[in-house]
């Protein structure tokens, strides 16, 4: 059924096709006649008929079958034979699909129609089994068949268990079955999740799973079937049934502000209101989760000045879910002296209600506890002064002094767990130690590319367990080992280049910025060495790492200047977590167009971004434009075509990814040039859009 | 010899072709000849088809064993000659019993199955003979003996069997998979890619050697690869004993149509195939075939001579038991007739018997292995004992395949006659007791011309097998 080469069709089989593309037009036409006129007559139905069986694909034809069988049932009066020729109805429907099925068994439409039939309760579902067994028998692997089956398994009751054994034999028949392999998954989250006798605890489930599929790796490493097993069992052992959060501000800082009204000693503050001081708290989760509100999170501290907060998600999914969520908080200035401390406690989980997208409950209450010293009376108000530009030249840039450790950033890594019992995970890392030295044993007899990405993989969620269990220890850590992995697949595997190097990015990101000394080693301080003001802002830069995609973003929540420049990021996904981020660097870069910066949307306190050098518009085409929410789309709002900004038409079409991610934002200092798209034309767009730029490519404007 | 009167007399006298004997290489023969409009007559001494390929039930079957073994040897009846005849009569001896004629294409003393993807089987899909026979059982299983446990084992013969498989190492597992994929790989590019194709060199050397030099093989699989996969009959590791060593070549051809022959035919998983009732249909249904071709049969007719012409001693025709001479262009003798050393053409595979091969059939209430029908079993060299020199090869047939009373296992045993002495070789414990060793495949006669006729017939299938030979103690 699979790997046929296409063969050119020969003469006489193109001329049996122009026949019966001939008959199927003619039939198309008187049925699409009966269709319109809604003629449910024998003759018109059996039209249908015959049309679906040359073509079981037209879903026009199913549609009008469904409308008919409506149209008799709901005829139907005499109630001694109803249920009879309610049955004889549906009974020449289900022969109707069985007829078309044998023409093409892959035909949705078809498999649509019988469930559609099945779901009206009135048919034997023993027969579909057996139907089943039929198709399975002469394709395995057909999905339809299998998406069928857990339909009407799940009709009928038919115990997981008996199914998970019906998986068992298919694959016994041949392991190189991927829908037999995903149903075993799928049918063993619900044993799982039930905890039914014989499938708990779960660890003991997965050690037999990574056995069986053991068998079917090291037979024939190159079927991939059993390696995508293999990946969903690796992410049952190691997702963790414990939420975890990082914050901002971090448990046990202490917060104060400078005579200027600036956070810490940082130049470049987050917002200020005039009646008080405000910055956001951000509650950074292991997995994307709901419920986060004034109840779910609740906010203890003297005073009573903060009352009921506003969380928002950041990013969140369709279903409301988000890793992030933010509220403001504000905090009054009273020139109290000296001035007061105010210790803030948010307790997470205080009432249930936060429920993760795995469907973790966050049910054990936790807190974060952290000081703001009240800001001094004579506040300054960032509106008025000059604003400077911010320059990344390498002179500006400092090795801290000692004392900014005591910044946030020093307990910034400091990760909140709600579980009571952290170290539940031993049984995980022998599991996954297991697989490793299994892993190694394969390599060992064969080079294998998907056996080296799994032991890399292994690698990872060994450490990661690791640190699950709070036992972060450098030295048992394999960072390395997995680094060289991903660098000799590089090589091995060139059409997969870009995912490598993506992971490559991640694990060293992860390793570099895992620990507190070796996080320092990338912190600069900056002040520009003519300036007469003395800034004293902390720099986090990861230029020039050759990083394709960022990650780690739980630990950089404190990061209000980041440089990335000199790297090749295409994607800047995750930077919106980063809601303190007040200057960007992205020069020398691999981002090919607007598109690629949404993110920044988010990002309200940026000021200063530099995507110079990149490949803007570069690219006639942007591969990921769908991800991107189009004009036309009604996510984006219906304030696109206000006039607000006086821009003109042209302009509109040119640069509609500039605006829908430009627009809103605060920036007082861009620089684009050495994009293919910069022009005069640009500045004068982006002039308009950003009505607080003060620097553009290094000029000053107005 | 019986009265001659009760002989029928054969019309017409004159044929194309005259086979002698209804032994499966025969039979085709004469199918082939009369579907290409040759008038042949096909005649048997036996009242039964099939020579030494008949599937007998079990008195016909002890009468058989006797009748041969009171007369090793038949003398040919001393004939008159007849002066006033231009023809001499050069009498016919028959050679010993046991001697027999294999059809399996690859291994003459197997078990006689079929691989789903032989000769055998290529001619009769080819043929459509199958529609004068019953259906094939599937051979269920084939386990091999582990003589360090004392336990039968399944062989991992292709990849699910692997997958399956309890007894071999992970790293087993691979190695082996990668060693099919490798065998497939050299199949596949015949003639195309030549990196994937095994060197010459390699083809030509021992395929032992092949296997743990060139592949790596542990001693296990090699094991199982030579005895129960490529079916070597010798100890291939033992250079002072085996008589045949299996070529690198060989092995893979062995190898290849194993595994061509796994998933053949829907209703076979395995690589190998039984008829039901026996492989005597085989030779039945081509002689059903060359019968609808117009082929006369005569059975109960033995042939006591042939009619050789008196000038240049060549070949005119047979003189048959009821002193009918008949006359035929051509003449098909069964190999087990013994032709006096004057005559030419005489077959040299009846000379120079290299290989002796012991048989034993067994009827018993307990299968080997409980929950399979059919299956094979094989017992490596040395694994039973350590002067064990060749493989042992059972097949146990059930009653699904008519050739055992239902309830019974019918099992035939072969081995190598290398063997020391074999009457008191001890058997492994998994071997049923061998009290029933004489009693033979159980099989009900049935009708034989019946059925649909039309078609035609085809090539003829290469039938190297038809000389080779072996003997029974």
């Amino acid at each position: 059924m699979h790997g046929r080469p296409r063969k050119a069709p020969s003469e006489e089989e193109e001329e049996a096709s122009a026949v019966k593309a001939a008959k199927l037009r003619a039939l198309q036409s008187q049925f699409l006649q009966f269709h319109h006129s809604k003629t449910y007559t024998k003759e018109a139905i059996e039209v249908s008929a015959q049309l679906l069986q040359l073509n079981p694909e037209y879903y026009t034809a199913w549609n009008y079958r469904k409308l008919a069988v409506e149209h008799y049932l709901s005829g139907e009066t005499n109630t001694d034979t109803l249920s009879e020729s309610i049955k004889s109805i549906l009974d020449e429907e289900l022969k109707v699909v069985e007829n078309a099925l044998r023409i093409n068994y892959k035909a949705y439409g078809a498999w649509h129609h019988r469930k559609w039939v099945l779901s009206k309760g009135y048919s034997s579902t023993d027969r579909e089994l057996k139907l089943l067994a039929k198709f399975q028998k002469a394709d395995a692997r057909n999905f339809h068949a299998w998406n069928y089956r857990r339909f009407v398994t799940s009709l009928t009751n038919v115990p997981v268990q008996e199914e998970l054994q019906y998986t068992t034999e298919m694959i016994y028949d041949n392991f190189s079955n991927y829908s037999a392999w995903h149903n075993r998954s799928v049918l063993l989250s619900h044993l799982l999740k039930d905890k039914v006798e014989g499938y708990f605890p779960k660890q003991d489930v997965l050690t037999e799973e990574y056995e069986f599929v053991r068998n079917a790796l090291f037979t024939d490493p190159d079927d991939q079937s059993g390696w995508f097993y293999h990946l969903w069992l690796l992410d049952q052992t190691v997702r963790p049934d414990h939420l975890s959060v990082s914050s901002w501000p971090p448990h046990c800082s202490n917060l104060h502000f400078s005579v200027d009204g600036l956070l810490d000693c940082c130049a470049l503050s987050p917002s200020l209101l005039s009646s008080g001081l405000t910055f956001p708290l951000i509650l950074c989760f292991s997995e994307a989760v709901e419920g986060i509100n004034s109840s779910t999170v609740a906010i203890e501290c003297e005073y009573d000045i903060i009352n009921d907060l506003i969380w928002k998600p950041i990013q969140a999914n369709k279903s409301g879910q988000a890793h992030l969520w933010m509220a403001y908080l504000n905090f009054p200035t009273n020139g109290s002296h000296p001035p007061k401390i105010y210790q803030v406690k948010a307790s997470i989980g205080q009432s249930p209600g936060i429920i993760s997208s795995s469907g973790i409950f966050c049910s054990h209450s936790s807190c974060i506890v952290f000081t703001v010293s009240e800001p001094p009376s004579n506040l300054r108000s960032g509106e008025g002064y000059d604003i400077e530009r911010i320059d990344w030249e390498e002179e500006n840039f400092s090795l801290p002094e000692r004392h900014s450790e005591d910044l946030g950033l020093a307990n910034s890594f400091y990760e909140l767990r709600v579980s009571e019992d952290p170290k539940g995970y031993e049984k995980n890392i022998d599991i996954i130690a297991v697989e490793i030295a299994y892993c190694r044993e394969l390599l060992k007899e064969m080079d294998c590319k998907i056996g080296k990405l799994t032991l890399a993989r292994l690698l990872m969620a060994h450490d990661e367990l690791v640190s699950y269990n709070g036992e972060n220890d450098q030295k048992t850590s394999s960072y390395k080992e997995v680094l060289e992995l991903y660098r000799d697949l590089m090589i091995l595997d060139p059409p997969h280049l870009q995912y490598y190097k993506d992971q490559y990015s991640l694990v060293l990101l992860r390793q570099e910025l895992s620990n507190k000394e070796s996080l320092l080693k990338y912190c600069r301080q900056y002040g520009e060495a003519s300036s007469p003001t003395k800034n004293n802002c902390v720099c986090l830069r990861l230029d020039h790492l050759s990083i394709t995609r960022i990650g780690c973003i739980d630990r950089l929540l404190w990061v209000q200047m980041l440089d990335l420049s000199y790297n090749e990021l295409r994607s800047i996904e995750g930077l919106e977590a980063l809601q303190l981020l007040c200057c960007l660097n992205l020069r020398n870069n691999k981002l090919c167009s607007f598109s690629a910066l949404e993110p920044l949307k988010q990002l309200k306190s940026l000021k200063a971004l530099d995507i110079s050098c990149n490949e803007i518009g570069g690219h006639s085409v942007d591969t990921r434009r769908y991800l991107f929410a189009s004009p036309l789309s009604h996510k984006v709002g219906n304030d696109w075509f206000s006039d607000e900004f006086s821009i003109s038409s042209a302009d509109m079409t040119n640069y509609w990814e500039a605006l829908t991610v430009f627009k809103g934002l605060n920036l007082t200092q861009l620089d684009i040039k050495g994009n293919p798209i910069t022009d005069e034309k640009l500045k004068l767009f982006f002039s308009k859009i950003l009505p607080e730029l003060k620097w553009f490519d290094g000029e000053k404007l107005r | 010899m019986e009265d001659t009167a009760s002989y029928p007399t054969i019309e017409p006298s004159n044929f194309d072709l005259i086979v002698v004997g209804t032994g499966l290489p025969e039979s085709i023969l004469a199918a082939a000849a009369s579907a290409a409009g040759k008038s042949v007559l096909h005649i048997d001494s036996n009242p039964y088809y099939g020579s030494h390929f008949a599937s007998l039930n079990l008195q016909e079957f002890t009468t058989f064993l006797q009748s041969q073994s009171q007369s090793p040897n038949s003398t040919p009846a001393e004939i008159q000659p007849d002066s006033s005849s231009e023809f001499e009569t050069v009498p016919l001896a028959t050679r010993p019993m046991y001697s027999s004629v294999e059809i399996i294409s690859n291994s003459p003393e197997d078990p006689k199955v079929l691989f789903c993807a032989d000769e055998m089987m290529n001619l009769i899909v080819k043929t459509d003979i199958h529609q004068y026979m019953g259906a094939f059982q599937s051979i269920d299983g084939s386990y091999v003996f582990d003589g360090s446990n004392g336990c039968l084992r399944n062989v991992p013969d292709s990849r699910s069997a692997i997958f399956k498989d309890k007894s071999l190492s992970l790293a087993e597992k691979n190695q082996l998979m990668r060693f099919f994929k490798l065998v497939q790989g050299h199949f596949q590019s015949d003639g195309g890619e030549e990196s994937k194709r095994i060197s010459e060199k390699d083809l030509e050397s021992p395929f032992v050697e092949f296997l743990s030099q060139k592949i790596g093989l542990s001693e296990k699989l090699k094991s199982i690869i030579l005895y129960a996969i490529a079916m070597a009959d010798y100890d291939q590791e033992n250079k002072e004993v085996c008589k045949v060593v299996l070529k690198t070549k060989e092995g893979i051809d062995r190898l290849i149509l194993y595994h061509s022959s796994i998933g053949r035919f829907p209703d076979a998983p395995g690589a190998m195939i039984y008829p039901i009732y026996g492989q005597g249909v085989l030779l039945e249904s081509f002689c059903r075939r060359a019968a609808v071709k117009g082929c006369t049969y005569v059975l109960r007719m033995p042939v006591v001579g042939l009619l050789v012409h008196k000038d240049d001693t060549s070949y005119k025709g047979v003189k048959l038991a009821s002193g009918q001479e008949l006359f035929g262009h051509q003449l098909i003798l069964a190999p087990s007739f013994i032709l006096s050393p004057g005559l030419a053409h005489s077959s040299p595979g009846m000379q120079g018997v290299k290989v002796k091969v012991t048989r034993g059939i067994c009827i018993t209430k307990n299968p080997l292995k409980p929950e399979v029908a059919n299956c094979l079993v094989f017992y490596p060299p040395q694994s039973l004992c350590p002067d064990q020199l060749t493989s042992v090869r059972v097949l146990q047939l059930s009653s699904n395949v008519k050739s055992s009373p239902s309830g019974m296992a019918c099992k035939l045993v072969t081995r190598g006659a290398a063997l020391p002495c074999p009457q008191t070789q001890p058997l492994p414990h998994t071997l049923p007791q061998r009290n029933n060793q004489t009693k033979a495949t159980y099989i009900p006669h049935y009708p034989i011309f019946s059925g649909k006729f039309g078609f035609g017939f085809c090539s003829l299938p290469q039938l190297k097998e038809i000389n080779s030979e072996s003997e029974i103690n």
